[in-house]
């Protein structure tokens, strides 16, 4: 067994706290990833954080099948939050933001990237100590970079969902959105869970010290993201911006819209809101072809949020006699 | 006398709020005392990203004792009186005083201990905290009734002298134990009492005076940049904003490659500051240097090198994502950028912004070719004044508003005609190209160099540059206080987009109500009267409205023609261009349209398209009045600061017709000079009376005739006297309004004082012989509509 406190770090409140919740006290491997050596690789660096919050009791989920904007889309997310249910999750989602694309030539933006997503309810007391300790065991040193917790207050339009919270800023990158959600599809979360959003590349370029996102080690036998990625990322940036057919996604989009209606009818919820998390991606696709002006984008926007209230307010219904049964005192 | 210390600890608070927290807790603690009677010699407040904190000076440690009598009932009063008075002072017979037959309740209230006192104020305090924005979090958020705080507070250090006051809030137990600077020093920290809590914190590394912490970035920053060979672009905001992210402010200088100098240094700056909260420094020669300087919260075992190379990278990908943007950019014409506007809507019934652009374009051609805007500079000799200025003929004998305007001493006059075409020329051009940027990249990333961007691209793409500068400037004013444009181009250009988005939205009845004004239609109001008022621009609004009224129907109408067949789009073109030729399109007797122009008939199919068309176009047309009093209402919010009185304001627009905010104002200052004057005020009394006593004769507006036709009796003296002081002010008034000379119209009004209050002495208005009263009415009557020539006094107030 390792000791869980690196031994640069003062013992105080901080690290102190994190161990009293671990229930394994142990980190793997933790001194390869500050001691100097070689630095964890991209898909390392998802294993430890597997590792990290497994340990702290999250369930470890695998990526939702659908595209999607932000790991806050997934329904163990959205929906989850939800409710007076306990939950605490972590999983990778990958990200689809067509207007980010830049054709595999800018080294730090892509239209799909990955977010590490920890969804914890209700939020416990120490959750940026057991936040900042998941930065240590990926090997980030608080005694020579400067992490930050800088206001971002967080809304999702798309979601009737706002929480506050901070973007965790390491010299000056934001590399995680902390948030503490308290509504979602409008309504109040009871009780509030905590949010953490990793920005997975970010984290790893900045671990690895490399400045273009193509040349990250994707694991530790050579394999770079590039040459993962790259072909990707030319590909769909043309698609995006240049190619994707207009008409069959304005006629997408309504379909969608249609079939999330259709399903809130026949009362189910999680399948009307996999419809709205299409139809959302469907808007991304049009704002990338630049075919909504700023009047209509507020409109497009409002009929995903309705859509995805809708779903929200839907699974509510469907879901209070069994929450209320385990939570007596819950209600609305 | 004793000290008072409270701290709450919190996770991270955001900068912007803290100085407001600050202000809030002193105000609510020293409410809280005063409400016990108490008050501490100073209250002085502290905040740091984690904790908000409150030293209260001198306090007593007991409240003073009071003691407090309460009149009873008389001692006549029967027993079931003082039964219920001792039940509500909850005391017994023998405790109550008797004085001149009544009972009195003296209850002696000892002073209570200051501790007590703290103990109750705090979480009062705590629970009534004011954040702009507050959340709930933890098990307790359970309930929506949960404790609410700006993020979650985890402790509480409350010490009056060097005991802990005991409070228990949201099961969060007052001590006397915090916690240092988050990475150097995270373990416990117990302190002593307020003298000690500065001194502690400091040892572990917090600054908790936020003036000492931006005093240290303020200093170490333009040392930094000093030893650099560099100058600091001051920031006071940024100061500010990194004292309070900070508890331990570290400023480092870094470079950055000085390949990105290329983008525009605006770019840099915003990037830099907005994104990254960084500074920037200028070299000798003022130009923006390759360097930034960010503030880092924490000393950093290896003296900071890792945190400016982070930082360095993260400007370089900001700013690499920038000079795509803008080298992209600079490749594609605004011309050809302005295409892609037909694909945006401007709004769902208002059609795209290209139409927007076309109708903007047109105002602004308008705008110049009428001579309202640049009309001065190009046009010598048409200006006001000029009438009086042909006379003597000798140098010097112009009046002072022709002066300017003179036309030079020899040669010919200069090609006005031409100029004014070219400017207009101008004018559609940079009114054309002004919302291009909007579909550029980097617009798209940083919506607030909207303009400013397309100034670049056109300067850079060849353009004149009073075209760059218009397209720069156009959005100006943004709001009070901000430049107000003066090139003729750009009054122009600016002008026309905003009158075109007032006469846009309120042709479909989206005006500003209450709070609600989603289209910034009242900033485009203030920015239209700023801009005409500063440049002293002479637009009828009237005018302009008509103009821009018959340009939105013709979109609107378009926007209908949109659900008809695609056979209309190709017959619009004919329709317009007949009609513009004053050959309208007939429509035949069974419905179906003819073209004499183009010789052509129409099919009864799209006779019905044409119909529906012409009906939108035909429809009911944007209310002038309504836009009118908008503006009214928005000049009378902006000249308040000013001091020009609303009621005023609304005197000069009550008249009707005055559409010229120039001259409006010009009307309004004479009339607020005249008032305030001793003849102003009794003329205002004289209107009055006269006014009223109309009102309660029924005589409206037209009576003012009955005074024009010959009496059939002898006036009185007064009366005559009255007579000929209004022949002699009618026409002088008309006049001096005619030349814009207001002072000259107050003046000329100013004579009727005298006769009037002569008048309302001497002669009974309410005569029994009805031709006298009929005449007498009817000269109060002109009386009124004298004043009227120059406002309606009816709307004064006072």
């Amino acid at each position: 067994m390792t000791n869980v406190v690196p031994p640069m770090l003062i013992p105080g409140r901080c690290w102190a706290k994190a161990t009293r919740v671990m229930t394994d006290a142990h980190i793997p491997s933790a001194a390869p990833a500050t001691g100097g050596t070689r630095p964890l690789s991209f898909q390392s660096m998802i294993l430890r954080l597997h590792q990290y919050w497994s340990e702290r009791g999250c369930l470890i989920l695998q990526p939702y099948d659908m595209e999607m904007g932000a790991g806050t889309f997934h329904p163990a997310t959205t929906l989850r939050a939800l409710g007076p249910e306990p939950w605490n999750a972590a999983f990778v989602q990958p990200c689809r933001r067509p207007t980010d694309g830049r054709y595999g030539e800018n080294p730090n933006r892509l239209q799909h990237y990955y977010q590490y997503q920890v969804i914890l309810k209700p939020s416990p007391p120490d959750l940026q100590e057991l936040y900042l300790g998941s930065l240590l065991a990926i090997g980030v040193d608080v005694t020579t970079h400067d992490i930050r917790f800088v206001e971002d207050d967080w809304e999702s339009p798309t979601l009737g969902a706002w929480g506050l919270g901070w973007e965790v800023w390491c010299d000056g990158m934001e590399v995680t959105q902390f948030t503490y959600f308290q509504q979602m599809g409008g309504f109040d979360c009871k009780p509030v869970a905590g949010e953490l959003t990793y920005g997975l590349e970010r984290l790893a370029m900045y671990i690895q010290d490399v400045d273009n996102v193509y040349d990250l080690a994707f694991n530790d036998a050579g394999v770079s993201y590039g040459e993962v990625f790259l072909e990707n990322e030319r590909q769909m940036s043309t698609w995006n911006f240049e190619v994707a057919d207009t008409a069959a996604l304005f006629d997408a989009f309504r379909k969608h819209v249609t079939e999330c209606e259709n399903s809130l009818e026949a009362k189910l919820p999680i399948a009307a809101y996999e419809q709205a998390i299409k139809a959302s991606h469907v808007f991304n696709l049009l704002q990338a072809r630049g075919v909504i002006s700023v009047a209509e984008r507020q409109a497009y926007m409002g009929r995903v949020r309705d859509l995805a209230k809708g779903a929200c307010a839907a699974q509510i219904e469907k879901m209070t006699p069994q929450w209320q049964s385990r939570f007596p005192e819950w209600s609305l | 006398m004793t000290d008072f210390l409270l701290e709450l600890r919190s996770e991270e608070i955001p900068a912007r709020m803290q100085d407001g927290a600050r202000a809030n807790l002193a105000k609510l603690f020293a409410a809280e005392l005063a409400r016990a009677g108490l008050a501490a010699a100073e209250i002085v407040t502290y905040a740091t990203p984690r904790r908000l904190a409150l030293i209260a000076r001198d306090l007593p440690m007991a409240t003073e004792a009071v003691s407090e009598e309460v009149k009873g009932p008389k001692t006549s009063a029967p027993p079931q009186a003082l039964d219920g008075f001792l039940r509500k002072t909850g005391l017994t017979r023998e405790r109550l005083t008797e004085r001149n037959g009544v009972f009195f309740a003296v209850t002696e209230k000892p002073g209570r201990a200051t501790a007590d006192v703290l103990a109750e104020a705090i979480p009062a305090i705590i629970r009534a905290f004011p954040w702009p924005k507050s959340m709930r979090w933890g098990n307790a958020s359970a309930s929506t009734e949960s404790l609410r705080w700006v993020r979650p507070l985890h402790g509480i250090v409350a010490l009056f002298g060097e005991e802990v006051v005991p409070v228990t809030v949201a099961g969060i137990d007052s001590g006397a134990v915090t916690y240092g600077h988050r990475f150097h020093h995270p373990g416990a920290i117990t302190i002593g009492s307020a003298a000690d809590y500065a001194d502690k914190l400091r040892m572990c590394h917090v600054i908790v005076d936020q003036d000492e912490r931006a005093a240290a970035i303020r200093t170490r920053a333009a040392a930094l940049a000093a030893e650099a060979g560099l100058e600091l672009v001051p920031d006071e905001g940024l100061v500010a904003e990194n004292a309070g992210l900070t508890e331990w402010p570290v400023p480092l200088l870094g470079r950055f490659d000085p390949a990105f100098l290329d983008v525009p240094a605006e770019v840099i700056q915003l990037t830099a500051r907005v994104n990254q909260k960084y500074f920037v420094c200028r070299d000798g020669a003022g130009k923006l240097a390759d360097a930034f300087i960010c503030t880092a919260n924490i000393e950093a075992t290896d003296g900071g090198a890792k945190i400016v190379e982070g930082n360095r990278k993260v400007l370089a990908a900001r700013l690499a994502d920038a000079r795509f943007f803008y080298d992209t950019d600079l490749k594609v014409p605004l011309e050809e950028q302005a295409k892609k506007l037909q694909k945006i809507v401007f709004h769902e019934k208002l059609g795209t912004l290209a139409d927007k652009v076309d109708r903007v374009a047109k105002l602004a051609r308008w705008l110049v070719e009428e001579g309202i805007v640049g009309g001065e500079n190009i046009l010598p000799g048409t200006g006001r004044g000029t009438s009086e200025a042909g006379g003597g003929g000798a140098p010097g004998s112009a009046t002072p508003e022709a002066a300017p305007l003179h036309r030079p001493a020899d040669g010919p006059p200069p090609h006005a005609g031409e100029d004014k075409a070219h400017l207009a020329d101008l004018a559609e051009r940079a009114a054309r190209l002004c919302k291009a940027d909007l579909v550029t990249g980097m617009v798209g990333e940083f919506p607030e160099l909207q303009g400013l961007m397309g100034g670049y691209y056109a300067a850079a793409q060849g353009e004149d540059p009073r075209v760059a500068e218009a397209i720069r400037d156009h959005y100006k004013p943004v709001g009070q206080g901000d430049d107000v444009p003066t090139a003729p181009v750009t009054v122009a250009v600016s002008l026309a987009d905003k009158l075109d988005t007032i006469a846009s939205f309120f042709a479909i009845n989206e005006k500003p109500t209450g709070s609600k004004d989603p289209f910034a239609l009242r900033r485009a109001a203030l920015g239209v009267s700023a801009t005409l008022i500063a440049g002293d621009v002479r637009l009828p609004l009237a005018r302009a409205l008509a103009q821009q009224g018959a340009a939105v129907a013709r979109t609107l109408a378009g926007q209908g023609i949109a659900k008809f067949p695609d056979a209309f789009r190709q017959w619009e073109a004919r329709f317009w261009e007949a009609r513009d030729a004053g050959t309208p399109f007939v429509r035949n007797a069974d419905g179906s349209y003819a073209s004499p122009m183009h010789d052509v008939q129409f099919s009864g199919g799209i006779s019905a398209v044409i119909d529906e068309y012409v009906a939108i176009l035909d429809g009911p047309r944007l209310d002038h009045a309504a836009v009118l009093d908008f503006f009214a209402d928005r000049l009378k919010v902006q000249q308040r600061e000013a001091g020009v009185r609303h009621d005023l304001i609304d005197a000069v627009f009550a008249l009707g017709g005055e559409d010229d905010l120039v001259r409006l104002l010009a009307r309004v200052r004479a009339l607020q000079s005249f008032v305030g004057t001793d003849d102003g005020a009794n003329l205002l009394a004289g209107y009055k009376r006269a006014a009223n006593i109309l009102k309660k004769e029924g005589v409206d507006a037209s009576g003012a005739t009955v005074a024009n036709e010959s009496l059939s009796y002898t006036p009185e003296k007064d009366e005559a006297a009255l007579i000929a002081a209004l022949d002699a002010a009618e026409p002088a008034a008309a006049r001096a309004v005619a030349a814009e000379d207001f002072e000259a119209a107050m003046a000329a009004l100013a004579t009727l004082r005298a006769p009037i209050d002569a008048f309302f002495d001497t002669v009974t208005v309410n005569d029994p012989d009805a031709a006298k009263r009929a005449a007498r009415l009817g000269l109060l009557a002109r009386v009124r509509a004298s004043v009227h020539t120059v406002a309606d006094f009816s709307r004064i107030e006072g």
